[in-house]
Parts: C-alpha cells; structure tokens; sequence
C-alpha cells in the first residue's frame, strides 16, 4: 500500500477501494463448486425417468438455479452495487420479453395443425 | 481496462473506477446473452416443431462426454473464482497457478468436444452430403454402439420414421414411406445443424477466453496481480463464468430432454 505513493490522493484512494470490495471466502465457493456438481448429478438422473412434460421443466428449473448460483457468488453479483445489478436484472428482463414475445407470435399464428402432432408413442401424455 | 492500475482522470477513486470496468464488463456480457439468446429462441421454436426427431437426434449424443464435460467446465469456473481471491486477497503468486489450473481444464473441455465432434463424423450425423441419421441403428451396427445403445436406437429411430409416415399419409404427401424417411433425416439434420451452431459457439468463445487467460497467466507470473489491482482476472473471470453459464443451459437442452425414451 505505502509502495504506491507518487502522490498522496493515489495512496487515499487506493485504501479507500480495500476497505469496500468484498472478497468471497473459498469455503463459499467450494459450497457453490459442490452444489453445482450435485445439481449436474441430479439433473442426469432425473432425465432418465420419465416425467412426460415436466422433464423439461425440471431441466430447466435445475440449469436456472445453478445459473443463480454462478451469478450471484462465482460472479459477485451478492456483493455489486446497485447499479451493476440493475444492469444484469435488465439484460435477463429484455431477454424474457425477446422470448415470450417471439414465442407468443410463433405459438399462435399458424394456420395449419402444427407439426408437433408428430409424436412418438411413449411422449403421449397419459389422460 | 488500463494495465496499471493507476487512476485515470475521469474517475474519482480507484474502487469507482473498478466498478466502471465491472459494468461495461456485465453490458457486454448481457449482449452476449441476448446473441446466444436468439439461438436458445431457433432451438426451442424448432425443437416445439419437431419434437420427436429432436428427441431421437439428442440421444445420439454421448452421455457420458456431454456429463464430463460439464463437470470439467465446473471445475475450471471454480479455479477461475479462487484466481480472483488469491489476486484479491494478494497472495501473489497464487493468482497464474489457478489461472494456469483454469487454462488446463478449459483446454480438456475443448479436446473431449473434439473427439464428441469427431464422433459425430464417424456417424454421419454432421449436417451435410453424408448426412444420415439412420447410419448408426444400420444393421451390423457401424457405428459398433453396445447392443443396449444399438437396439434403443434402432427402436427410436423407427418409431420416429413410423410417427413422420403416419403424417405423410395423413397430409396425403404422396409416396408416404420415403417421405417419412426424408422427413425423419430433414428433421434430425436440423437438430445437428443446431447443436455444431451452438456447441461451436460455445467452443468459440472457450477459445477465446483460453487466448485471454494465458495473457492473463503471463501477468500473473510477473506479479502484476494484488489487492489494489485485479481489475483484468476479476473482469475475465465473469466472462468465463458466462461461458460456464452457456454450457449449463445447453447440456441439458441438447443432451438430456429425451434421454427417458430409452
């Protein structure tokens, strides 16, 4: 710290940026490294049964909390301030109104019967 | 993001300066994830359009790879969350040991995609002249699958060719066997056209991030990383951890959705 002073305000500053950035502990990102893995686990399992509709849906909850994981303490995002995690929250809003619109549009224009009435057997949902 | 980390004129402090970089960081990574956003929208809308062939060309791919290499990618953003502390709690030369730890794991990811995309040659599933999704479930088993993996195959595959017939027939296409076939293929082609898009987009952006971390691991081994300045792992590792994030959505997406029909 004392090795840096050409000025003073260097110095000042350069304490100020210590005492505010929060530094994750390993055992917290070992907890999120095992939680992941387990999630990864789970995830391969779970898709060799077979849950009709859902299998999708578990997929999907399963990758989203692990992406919750990986932004909130692999990438800081607990510990930003507010503004960086406004910037993120926004980027996933814009992305959900590109998709649900997109798909809105795509799920009810077609004239014809769609396509996936082609199914296999086994996808049938029982009644 | 200057090399130093002395501060420039138009910041005030240091700490404000860090956070002006992390920023633009995270703006540039929210437009990576609205490119590989429009991706994810071509796959679900195609997949929702022809989910039996999807279902049936997804469980061509390796398993076994496709888990590995997950964990490994998993691993390697761990690395990269432990290069950031030690930079950030300066132990100096901590910091290109778990970059270099980083590089390696990111370097195994890549050689397994290589031989999966390896694989896919050899099975005729790369989209293209060859392609042909009924290669590998050919009687004497080309593609030398286990008898487990060779009659799942077969059984899908047929029942995918039976279920594409069916709506030929229906929609009075005309010659309905073959159509079923080249509908089943047509449709299959797509899905690989899809998973070489994204997986190598994916690939693409490992390589980069490869290329940004052996700089990174040259710095490190001068010392250049501590406490006051970390600006470049901090900034680097959200955009592997991205990366990382990518994988998470398209291992189950490609790999997993239909793994129950076996």
């Amino acid at each position: 710290m004392a090795a840096a002073g050409e000025d003073g305000r260097y110095m000042v500053k350069t304490c100020m940026a210590e005492h505010t950035e929060h530094i994750v502990s390993p055992k917290v990102y070992a907890s999120v490294l095992a939680a992941l893995l387990i999630g990864t686990v789970v995830t391969v399992q779970a898709a060799k049964i077979n849950l009709y509709q859902w299998n999708i849906v578990l997929a999907l909850t399963i990758a989203v909390t692990k992406m919750t994981l990986v932004i909130l303490f692999f990438m800081h995002g607990k510990y930003s301030p507010g503004r960086t995690k406004l910037i993120i929250a926004s980027g996933f809003f814009w992305l959900a109104i590109m998709l649900s619109l997109t798909l809105a549009d795509y799920t009810t224009r077609h004239p014809e019967p769609s396509r996936s009435q082609v199914v296999f057997p086994s996808l049938t949902i029982p009644s | 993001m200057h090399r130093t980390g002395e501060l420039y004129g138009q910041f005030q402090t240091l700490e404000q300066q860090k956070e002006s970089a992390t920023l633009g960081m995270w703006v540039f990574l929210i437009t990576e994830i609205l490119f590989f956003g429009g991706l994810f929208m071509t796959y679900t809308i195609n997949r929702h359009e022809f989910p039996t062939a999807f279902g049936v060309a997804g469980n061509m791919l390796s398993l076994n790879l496709g888990f590995a290499n997950t964990i490994v990618l998993i691993v390697s953003s761990f690395t990269m969350a432990m290069s950031v502390w030690s930079a950030q709690t300066s132990r100096k030369s901590m910091v290109p040991i778990w970059l270099l730890l980083t590089l390696v794991l990111g370097s195994v990811f890549l050689c397994i995609k290589v031989v999966e995309y390896k694989q896919k040659f050899d099975h005729h599933t790369v989209p293209g002249y060859h392609f042909d999704a009924t290669y590998c479930s050919g009687s004497n088993n080309p593609c030398a699958l286990s008898q487990k993996e060779f009659d799942d195959e077969r059984k899908e595959v047929q029942e995918a060719i039976a279920a594409e017939t069916e709506y030929a027939e229906q929609q009075n296409f005309g010659n309905a066997a073959a159509t079923g076939v080249s509908a089943f293929n047509a449709h299959a082609q797509l899905y690989f056209s899809l998973y070489f898009g994204m997986t190598g987009l994916h690939a693409l952006h490992m390589i980069v991030g490869a290329g940004l971390l052996v700089w990174l691991i040259f710095q490190g081994f001068k010392g250049r990383f501590d406490a006051n300045y970390n600006t470049p792992v901090e900034n680097i590792g959200l955009y592997w951890h991205f990366v990382d994030i990518v994988w998470i959505f398209l291992f189950p997406l490609l790999y997993l959705i239909n793994r129950h029909l076996a």
